[in-house]
This record gives C-alpha cells, sequence and structure tokens, in this order.
C-alpha cells in the first residue's frame, strides 16, 4: 500500500522531494478517494435528472412539434421517468439540463442559482442567500451559546451533585427522544403570544437541540481525569474548586470541542426548522418553504446547499479554534 | 399565592426525599435508581400544575397536566390515527429502508479499501448537514401520503446509519483477522462470523441516533404537505387554533412513541451485545 510506505525508506527520496512525496501521499490517503466519491455522486446526479425531468422535456417537445415515442399525453402520464427517457433518450436527454422548474435541477443550475444570489446581489437585499443565511446564523448563534452554557452548568451539576446525576441525566435523555421539531410550532406562538418574536423563538428551538450533546460530552469530559491524577491533586490538598478550575476542566477540553461541533448542527437544524411553522419572511427555512409554494427548485436546493455550506464553514471554525487552543494546552493529538 | 408556596414546598420535599435517595444507603439499588428520576418528574409535573393552576396561566399559554391527560383521554381515537400515520406509515417503514440502505451499501463499500476512505468522510460530512431541508423536494416528488415522510426519513437515517456501519466493520483486532485466516475462513465467514459481530455496538450506535431522527423527519415532513391526519399536520393545525391541549397531547404521543422505540432498540442492543464492556455489571 502506499499510503504505509514510511517517508524516509530506501529510495524514498529518489525522483521527488519530501514535499512532494508527502503530498502524493496525502492524495493517495485522503483527498482521492473522497474526491472520487463525490465525483460519482455529481454523475449520478447528472445522470438522475434525466428519468426524474424526462415527462417534462418530453411534453415540451412534443408541444413543439416534435415526434415523441407515446404519441398521447393520456399514454405518457400512465408511464415512469425511466420508461420515458428510455423511449425517447434524445430528447429525455437534451430537455433534461435546462428546466426552468425542474423536478431535479442539475448541480450546474443550482451552482449558478447559489453565485447568483450570494455573489451578484446585495447582501442586505431579502433576494441575497447570504441575508437569509445570516437571520438563520444569528439565531443559530444565540441558540448555540445559550444551549452551551446550560449544558455546560448542568454537566458540572451532574458531575458534582450525585442527586442530580440520578435525577436529571435519566431525564436529559428521555428529552432528547422526544422530537423536540414537533414542540417549535408551539414555542414559537407561545413566546408570541407573550410579547417574545424575532430572534428568541428559534433561539430557544437551536439551543434545546444543542444542550444534549454538551451536556453529554461535558459529563465524559469532567470525569476523564483518572483516580492517579484525582489522588496527585489530593495529596496537593487541592480544594474541589481548585480541582475543577485546574484538572476537570482543562481535561475536558477535547470532550467539549468535540460536542461544540454536533451542538452546533443540531443547532443550525433547529434554526431552520423554527422558520418553517410561522410562515418567517427571513431565513433559510423561509427560503425552503417558499421554494416549495411555488414550485421553485432550484430556489429550494440552493437554500439547502448554502445551510450546509453554513453548517461546514461554521464546524470548520470550531475545529479550527479547537486545534489552536489544544495546540497551545499541549493536548493536540 | 397559597398554591405557589406549595410548589415550592413540593419542591424542596422532592429534592429532600431524592437527596436521601441518592447518598443513602439505598442508592445502589435498582429500585432507587429508578425511583430518583421519577420523583424528579412527577415533582416537575406537580409543581407545573400548580403554578398554572397559582399564577392562573391561560390555556393558550400553557394548558396544566390535567387538561392535557383529559384531552388526551377523550381524543384517543384521534391520537391513534395520527400515531400510525406518521410513526408506523411514515417513521418505522422509512427507518426499515434507510438503514437496511446503509448497511447493505456499507458491506459493498467496505470490500475496496479505496471506497472505504472515500466514503467515511464524505459520509461524515453530510451526517452533519441539516439534511431536514430535503422535505419540500422529496413531498414534491412522492406527494403528500406517508411514502414522502418515509423518503425524508430514509434519507435522514441513511449517513449516521452508514457512517457507523463502515467504522463498526473496521472494529476488528489484526489478531481475529490472522486468527481468522489461520482457519482458513472466506470473506463470508470472516464477515459472518467475526467482523458483523464486533460491528453490532456500532449498529447498535447507528440505529439509536436514528430512531430520533426517523421521527424527527417524519413529523417535519408534515409541515411541508400532509393529508389531513398525523402528528405533525395536527400540531400545526391545533396551534393556529390555539388548541394547546391537544398540541400537549400530541406532543405526549411523540415522547412515548420516541421513548418506547428507542428503549426497544436499547434493550435489543443489550440483548445483541450483551459481551461488550458498557454492558458488564
Amino acid at each position: 500500500m502506499s499510503d504505509t510506505a514510511p517517508i524516509a525508506g530506501q529510495g524514498a527520496g529518489v525522483g521527488r522531494s519530501g514535499r512532494v512525496a508527502l503530498f502524493s501521499r496525502a492524495l493517495a490517503g485522503g483527498l482521492a478517494p473522497v474526491l472520487t466519491v463525490v465525483a460519482a455522486l455529481i454523475a449520478f446526479w447528472y445522470l438522475a435528472c434525466i428519468p426524474m425531468n424526462a415527462a417534462q422535456s418530453v411534453l415540451d417537445a412534443s408541444r413543439a412539434g416534435a415526434v415523441v415515442s407515446p404519441e398521447s399525453p393520456a399514454e405518457r402520464r400512465q408511464m415512469g421517468g425511466l420508461a420515458l427517457a428510455l423511449g425517447n433518450p434524445g430528447i429525455a436527454f437534451e430537455g433534461a439540463y435546462s428546466q426552468e422548474r425542474a423536478r431535479l435541477p442539475a448541480p450546474h443550475q443550482v451552482a449558478a442559482e447559489l453565485w447568483n444570489s450570494t455573489a451578484r446581489i446585495a447582501p442586505t437585499s431579502p433576494r441575497s442567500l447570504i441575508y437569509h443565511a445570516w437571520v438563520t446564523l444569528s439565531a443559530t448563534g444565540l441558540g448555540f451559546l445559550i444551549g452551551t452554557g446550560l449544558g455546560i452548568l448542568l454537566a458540572v451539576g451532574i458531575v458534582h451533585s450525585r442527586v442530580m446525576d440520578m435525577s436529571v441525566m435519566p431525564w436529559a435523555i428521555v428529552s432528547q427522544t422526544i422530537p423536540i421539531i414537533a414542540i417549535a410550532p408551539m414555542i414559537i406562538v407561545v413566546l408570541y403570544s407573550i410579547g417574545i418574536q424575532g430572534l428568541v423563538p428559534k433561539a430557544v428551538i437551536s439551543a434545546y437541540l444543542s444542550f444534549f450533546p454538551v451536556i453529554v460530552g461535558m459529563v465524559k469530559g469532567l470525569r476523564s481525569p483518572d483516580a492517579m491524577q484525582l489522588d496527585l491533586l489530593a495529596t496537593y490538598g487541592a480544594s474541589k474548586p481548585e480541582t475543577f478550575w485546574k484538572l476537570r476542566l482543562p481535561a475536558s477540553t477535547p470532550y467539549l470541542f468535540a460536542s461544540l461541533k454536533i451542538g452546533f448542527a443540531a443547532a443550525l437544524i433547529g434554526a431552520i426548522v423554527g422558520e418553517l411553522p410561522t410562515g418567517a419572511t427571513a431565513g433559510l427555512g423561509a427560503r425552503l418553504l417558499a421554494g416549495s409554494y411555488y414550485g421553485q427548485t432550484v430556489q429550494i436546493w440552493s437554500a439547502l446547499f448554502a445551510a450546509a455550506i453554513l453548517a461546514a464553514l461554521c464546524v470548520g471554525l470550531i475545529g479550527m479554534i479547537e486545534r489552536a487552543l489544544l495546540g497551545r494546552m499541549g493536548m493536540r493529538r | 399565592m397559597g398554591l405557589i408556596a406549595m410548589a415550592l414546598a413540593l419542591w424542596a420535599a422532592g429534592w429532600m426525599l431524592n437527596v436521601r435517595l441518592a447518598t443513602g444507603p439505598v442508592a445502589q439499588t435498582r429500585a432507587a435508581q429508578l425511583a430518583v428520576p421519577i420523583i424528579f418528574g412527577l415533582t416537575l409535573l406537580g409543581i407545573w400544575e400548580l403554578v398554572v393552576r397559582g399564577l392562573d396561566v391561560p390555556g393558550v399559554i400553557l394548558p396544566a397536566p390535567t387538561a392535557i391527560a383529559a384531552t388526551f383521554a377523550a381524543q384517543i381515537d384521534l391520537l391513534w390515527q395520527d400515531f400510525v400515520q406518521t410513526f408506523v406509515k411514515g417513521a418505522l417503514s422509512g427507518f426499515a429502508m434507510g438503514c437496511a440502505a446503509a448497511f447493505a451499501v456499507a458491506i459493498l463499500a467496505d470490500r475496496t479499501e479505496f471506497l472505504r476512505r472515500g466514503i467515511l468522510p464524505v459520509g461524515n460530512f453530510m451526517a452533519a448537514l441539516p439534511i431536514v431541508g430535503t422535505a419540500p423536494i422529496l413531498v414534491m416528488w412522492f406527494g403528500f401520503d406517508w411514502q414522502s415522510k418515509a423518503a425524508v426519513v430514509v434519507v435522514m437515517v441513511f449517513f449516521p446509519m452508514l457512517v457507523n456501519t463502515v467504522a463498526g466493520l473496521q472494529d476488528t483486532a489484526a489478531m481475529q483477522r490472522d486468527l481468522m485466516r489461520t482457519y482458513g475462513a472466506s470473506y463470508l465467514q470472516t464477515l459472518i462470523k467475526l467482523r458483523l459481530p464486533a460491528a453490532m455496538p456500532f449498529i447498535f450506535n447507528g440505529l439509536k441516533i436514528s430512531t430520533t431522527l426517523a421521527l424527527i423527519g417524519a413529523i417535519v415532513a408534515e409541515f411541508f404537505g400532509s393529508p389531513i391526519m398525523g402528528v405533525g399536520f395536527r400540531i400545526s393545525t391545533s396551534v393556529g387554533q390555539l388548541a394547546l391541549d391537544m398540541v400537549w397531547a400530541e406532543i405526549v404521543v411523540a415522547a412515548l412513541a420516541g421513548t418506547l422505540f428507542y428503549g426497544a432498540v436499547a434493550a435489543l442492543e443489550k440483548r445483541v451485545t450483551f459481551w461488550h464492556p458498557s454492558h458488564r455489571r
């Protein structure tokens, strides 16, 4: 296997420098398979466009006067997309990638819409995806902060109090088997009726979804110091708060960051879902809803990808902070 | 004010009782470990009831637990119909299809090192994305009935399940694989006798994550269009009518379904992976 060959082994330096060797090793070890899978997914998407959009492209072609294989529209309606595409391969292929409201828009259409609605429109305009992403992100961020704070506080309580451990922890687990999403519309309406609206209701849902990963990770992290380390601090005569600040909290940092990443992804889902039931006019969720009302599939897909990019960027940012912080703490793995 | 004072007293009494149970000599017994969370939950319910009555909170903001229970009992037929539509038809069938598909893809991908290296990071990335967003698209493709809900569930559970199964199939030691080779075991024999059992903790981890995702997916998909039944449909229409007791009754249904579903998978896990360290006494 190329990825197990030692870089400083016999003949490793022949023909290419260490840097190039490292690069090609990274390519074979990580990048190439990932790129292959991504390319395969995109290819599959392009292929799937043909049968998915066949009904519309055959209809358009027959309206334009072309000869299509089952002549009558009634007969065509009975057929599946795949059968239609096989019956009229040329027409189905030509029509698959340029429809305005395709059942499945092609990747380049989505990419073009993403580009048009981010780079070519001022970010303050309600037609800009950056504006909608910002609305969703601000609710996500607030909810994430509340949820993380609550999760850490509860975790500290659980680690230090047996009663809390025994009484709160089972309910924290049960609370996550309840689909909070079901409660989302009610939270929004109830908070609205007592005068709170805008950012906070969405943030509450985000917070509820993101506190659980944090609580689980932090309890594990705060308990991760082993008996030897705790004994050492006991021999120093450290008090409970000192043990907490000097041993438990630093030891829990890697666990905290692992749960922050999961928590953020959950918070983003919460914010998007929080926008659905109220008929919100701004935000990625509102964009999805509007797209589904008006059959603007390209808009739905671009909102979906905007959400995915947002999640990837923010989780990546948390990962960068993690690496920098753990590096300074001497805990880099 | 009397009721509020009673709520505070109830809180204090419940907490004291729990402190006694948790720190006393009976703390390690199974009964105490069950009793403490149950007392905690009942205390919360009692406080809720007393505060709602004491402060005269209107029913359109927060109905009392007794009012919710009354609605639950009165509307049991309707709730059952919603439960069947959302949970049995939407969530369960989607869960079965999604997990089976992910399992099959994982077994196939596992045969080549190259595919596995590609699928793990991509799958991990996809699992972190807000996949619920595909709900409007899938509702558009599969119509308003349960098929589209099942499709959303399939997409939601696929990636967590795939990633866990692929990771689990790698979780054998070189020594164990070598042993199988010395026995002259074929690929299939190694898979069935060594690698699948070793992967079970991971697979069940994926299944447990998927139980919650399945319910979320089925309910969210109903916000984008549904026949006139289903948990998500009833919640969004009842919120519109400010019939919050009905909303809470549906939440109780969803909570019961979610908890029982998760509990069933966890119980199955305990039986299948009894050998795993986390299940040892």
